[in-house]
C-alpha cells in the first residue's frame, strides 16, 4: 500500500482529516526548503505538496507566480527539488510528499528518468496541473510502475461522466478545486463544495482533498467537515513572500497559519 | 474542410488532422488544468456543429467579403522581381484586409462562434496588437464587452495599436508577469478565462493553444491559401514553386499552407524570427532551434532551457516574439512537408525598407521576415519560377519602431 493510502486509512480510524500544505520548492531560496518541510510536519501537516517552480504557471494566481519567480531566481530545477525530498527523507520516512507542478520540466527531464529519480528519493505522488487523464497516456503507466500515485484535479465544471473517467486514472487522492479560478483568488463557499463532493463521492472511491481559497482556521475546519483532506497553499506562500529575506521567520509564520488550521480542524473533529 | 487538389501528384495524401483528441502526430492535444476542460469541450462541439452548417459558412463568407474586403489581391511584384533578378514574386495582400492584417479572418470566425455560444464577453491576448485590434473591432460590431491582455513591453512598442483598441471600446490590460510579452499575455488571458468561464468567450489569436483552437484558427485562416490557389490558376495558369510565410504562433502560415498540403510539388517555407542571430539565445525560432515540450495547452517545439523552463525571446517584431509555435507546424517539420528557416532583425528591417521603396508597400515587421527570405530565395531561382509570399500585414503600426531605430521620434 502506498504511503498516501496508508495515511488516509490511519486517519480514518481516528476520525481525523488530512491537512495538506503546499509550498513552492526553492522559495524564498533552495536552502530553506527542507527546513520548511520539517517545519510543516511539526505544525501538523499530514501530507506535503511540494511545488516544482515553472516559468509559466498558467493555473496559478499572482501569489504562486511570484513564488515561482523567487525560486527560479535561484535556478531551482526539478532535479534540485527531487534532491530536497531525498534530504528530507533522511530524517522523515513517514510524511507523504506529492510533487505538484506543470508538465514541461518533467517532459524535459524525460518521464522514465523522472519517475526513477522520484521513486528513489521517496516521493509518493505527482500532480501535474496540465496533464489531464486524456493526455496522460503512457506517462501514467510509467508513474505507476514506479509506485507514484497520480493525483488528478476535479473542478466545479467537471461533468459527472468525466469524474468517472478521472476516477479510473486516479490513485492516492483526488484534488477538488473548489472554485472556478486560479490559486489564491476568491474565498471558498463550503455549501457549494459540499454539494459537489456528493457528486464526486458517488463516483470516486478514494479520498477527496479540497483546495483553492482556504485561508484560515475557520475555513479549514469547515472544509474538514465534508472533505478527507484540506489543501492550503496561497495563505502559506503569502507568509513566505512577506518574510522572504528572513527565512527563519518565514518558517515560523507559515507554521503559525498551519497550526491554527490544525487546531481548528481538531476542535471540530474531536467531538 | 475540403482539401483542394488542383495538381495531380502520385504521392499519397497526408492524413486529415488533428485526430479526435486534437493531436497532430505527437503534437497538439489539450494540456490544460481541469477547470477549462468543459469549456474546451463545449467550444469543440459548437465548432464541429457550426462548421457543417451552411448558414454559418455563408455568414462567415459574407462577413469576409463585405466587412473584411476579401478576396485579398494576389499581386505580381514586378519591381521587386526585377530588383531580385530571379523568380517571379507574387504577394498575397493580407495587408489590405480591414484592420490591416490576416488576424481579422480568424476573429470574424471566432466572433461568430461567440455569438452562437451565447456568451456575452470577449477576451483576447495580443503581441503586436494586430489580433487585439481585430478582436476589439469585431467586439465593437457585436456590441460585446472586450478585454485584451497585452504584455507591458509590447504596450510600449505598439502604442498606436493600444490606442486603436481603446478607441474601439476595448479595455487593454497590462500584463506585468514573466517576460511581459505575448506568452505572458496568453497566460493571463487563460487565467482570466478560467475565472470567468461561464460568461466569457476567449478569442485566441494564433493557431496554437489547446485543442480545438489550432484546428479552428487554421480553418478560418485557410481562406488565404484557398484564394491563392484560385488566383494562381486564374492569373498565372499554374501553382507556385513555393509559398512563404512568417511564423509567430503560425496562423498566417498555416492559413497559406493548409490548402497546399497535398500539392506536394509546392514547397512550403515558414520564416521564424532570427532576432540577433540563431547562434545565440536572442531570437524566437523554436522550430529552428528549440525542442518539443508542453506549453499553453499543447505539445509543440519550444524555446526552453535544459530544465524545461521557457526562455525569454527576442524579435524586433512583437508579433513573432513567442517561444512556442502552433502544433501543426511541429508536425509538418517532423514529416518534412514544410521547411522552417529564420530571418534576423536586420534582414527583416532591410526587407521592410526594400519593399517600401521598391513597390511602395510598407509591410508589417512580422511580414518583413517572410519578404526577406523570399527575396533571398528568388535571387537563387530562375525567371520561369514563381514564389508567393504571404504579406500578412501592413507596417503602419511599426513606423514608431523603425523611426526609433533611425534615431528619430515621430
Ligand atoms: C502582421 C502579422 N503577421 C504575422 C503575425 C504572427 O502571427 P501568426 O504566426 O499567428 O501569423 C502577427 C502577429 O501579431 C502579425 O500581426
Amino acid at each position: 500500500m502506498s504511503r498516501i493510502a496508508a495515511l488516509f486509512l490511519e486517519l480514518k480510524k481516528t476520525g481525523k482529516k488530512a491537512l495538506i500544505p503546499y509550498v513552492t520548492a526553492g522559495d524564498p531560496n533552495p536552502t530553506v526548503t527542507v527546513d520548511m518541510m520539517h517545519g510543516l510536519v511539526d505544525a501538523g501537516a499530514d501530507i506535503i505538496e511540494l511545488g516544482v517552480p515553472f516559468s509559466d504557471p498558467m493555473a496559478d494566481g499572482p501569489t504562486i507566480q511570484l513564488a515561482c519567480e523567487r525560486a527560479l531566481e535561484h535556478n531551482t530545477s526539478l532535479r534540485d527539488v527531487i534532491a530536497m525530498v531525498s534530504e528530507f527523507r533522511t530524517t522523515n520516512t513517514q510524511t507523504p510528499v506529492v510533487l505538484m507542478g506543470y508538465l514541461n520540466p518533467v517532459e524535459a527531464m524525460g518521464y522514465e528518468a523522472f519517475a526513477q529519480a522520484a521513486q528513489k528519493s521517496g516521493i509518493d505522488g505527482v500532480l501535474m496541473v496540465d496533464m489531464p487523464p486524456e493526455e496522460s497516456g503512457n506517462n501514467a503507466k510509467i508513474f505507476a510502475d514506479h509506485q507514484l500515485d497520480i493525483i488528478y484535479l476535479i473542478a466545479p465544471t467537471t461533468t459527472d461522466a468525466r469524474i468517472s473517467e478521472i476516477a479510473k486514472f486516479s490513485s492516492g487522492y483526488v484534488y477538488y478545486v473548489s472554485i472556478k479560478g486560479v490559486t489564491g483568488s476568491a474565498a471558498i463557499d463550503v455549501a457549494d463544495v459540499s454539494k459537489n463532493l456528493e457528486r464526486i463521492r458517488s463516483r470516486v472511491d478514494i479520498p477527496v482533498g479540497v483546495g483553492f481559497g482556504i485561508n484560515n482556521g475557520e475555513a479549514a475546519a469547515a472544509v474538514a467537515t465534508v472533505a478527507d483532506g484540506v489543501i492550503v497553499g496561497s495563505a502559506l506562500v503569502n507568509k513566505i513572500a512577506a518574510n522572504a529575506s528572513q527565512p527563519e521567520k518565514a518558517i515560523s509564520e507559515v507554521q503559525g497559519v498551519l497550526a491554527e488550521m490544525r487546531s481548528a480542524m481538531n476542535a471540530n473533529q474531536g467531538s | 474542410m475540403s482539401n483542394d487538389k488542383n495538381t495531380q501528384n502520385n504521392q499519397q495524401d497526408l492524413p486529415v488532422l488533428p485526430d479526435a483528441n486534437g493531436h497532430f502526430g505527437i503534437y497538439g492535444g489539450r494540456f490544460v488544468s481541469e477547470t477549462l476542460s468543459a469549456a474546451l469541450d463545449e467550444l469543440e462541439t459548437l465548432y464541429i456543429k457550426l462548421s457543417k452548417d451552411p448558414a454559418f459558412q455563408q455568414e462567415f463568407d459574407e462577413d469576409l467579403a463585405h466587412y473584411v474586403g476579401r478576396p485579398s489581391p494576389l499581386y505580381f511584384a514586378e519591381q521587386l522581381t526585377k530588383h531580385c533578378g530571379g523568380a517571379k514574386i507574387y504577394l498575397k495582400r493580407e495587408d489590405l484586409n480591414h484592420t490591416g492584417a490576416h488576424k481579422v479572418n480568424n476573429t470574424i470566425g471566432q466572433a461568430l462562434l461567440a455569438k452562437y455560444s451565447g456568451k456575452k464577453k470577449i477576451i483576447a491576448e495580443t503581441g503586436a496588437g494586430q489580433h487585439g485590434v481585430a478582436t476589439a473591432t469585431v467586439a465593437a460590431r457585436l456590441g460585446m464587452e472586450c478585454k485584451v491582455f497585452m504584455g507591458s513591453t509590447d504596450i510600449e512598442r505598439q502604442k498606436l495599436n493600444v490606442y486603436r483598441m481603446k478607441l474601439l471600446g476595448a479595455e487593454v490590460i497590462s500584463v506585468e508577469s514573466g517576460t511581459k510579452t505575448l506568452k505572458d499575455a496568453m497566460n493571463d488571458a487563460m487565467r482570466h478565462w478560467v475565472t470567468h468561464v461561464d460568461d466569457t468567450f476567449y478569442i485566441l489569436g494564433t493557431a496554437a493553444g489547446p485543442h480545438p483552437y489550432p484546428m479552428l484558427v487554421r480553418d478560418f485562416q485557410s481562406i488565404i491559401g484557398r484564394e491563392t490557389i484560385r488566383q494562381c490558376d486564374a492569373q498565372i495558369g499554374r501553382q507556385p514553386d513555393a509559398v512563404i510565410a512568417c511564423i509567430g504562433g503560425g496562423s498566417n502560415a498555416i492559413g497559406m499552407f493548409y490548402p497546399y498540403l497535398n500539392m506536394q510539388d509546392v514547397r512550403m517555407i515558414g520564416v521564424e524570427a532570427g532576432g540577433l542571430g540563431l547562434a545565440g539565445d536572442d531570437h524566437a525560432a523554436p522550430l529552428c532551434k528549440g525542442r518539443p515540450g508542453v506549453l499553453h495547452g499543447n505539445r509543440t517545439y519550444l524555446m526552453e532551457d535544459e530544465n524545461g523552463q521557457i526562455m525569454g525571446t527576442h524579435s524586433v517584431s512583437a508579433g513573432l516574439d513567442y517561444p512556442g509555435v502552433g502544433p501543426e507546424h511541429s508536425w509538418l517539420k517532423d514529416i518534412g512537408r514544410a521547411e522552417y528557416v529564420a530571418a534576423t532583425d536586420d534582414e527583416a528591417l532591410a526587407a521592410f525598407r526594400d519593399l517600401t521603396r521598391i513597390e511602395g508597400i510598407m509591410p508589417a515587421l512580422e511580414s518583413s521576415h517572410a519578404i526577406a527570405h523570399g527575396m533571398k530565395m528568388a535571387k537563387e531561382m530562375s525567371s520561369d519560377q514563381v514564389l508567393v509570399i504571404n504579406l500578412s500585414g501592413r507596417g503602419d503600426k511599426d513606423i514608431h519602431t523603425v523611426a526609433g531605430i533611425d534615431g528619430l521620434d515621430v
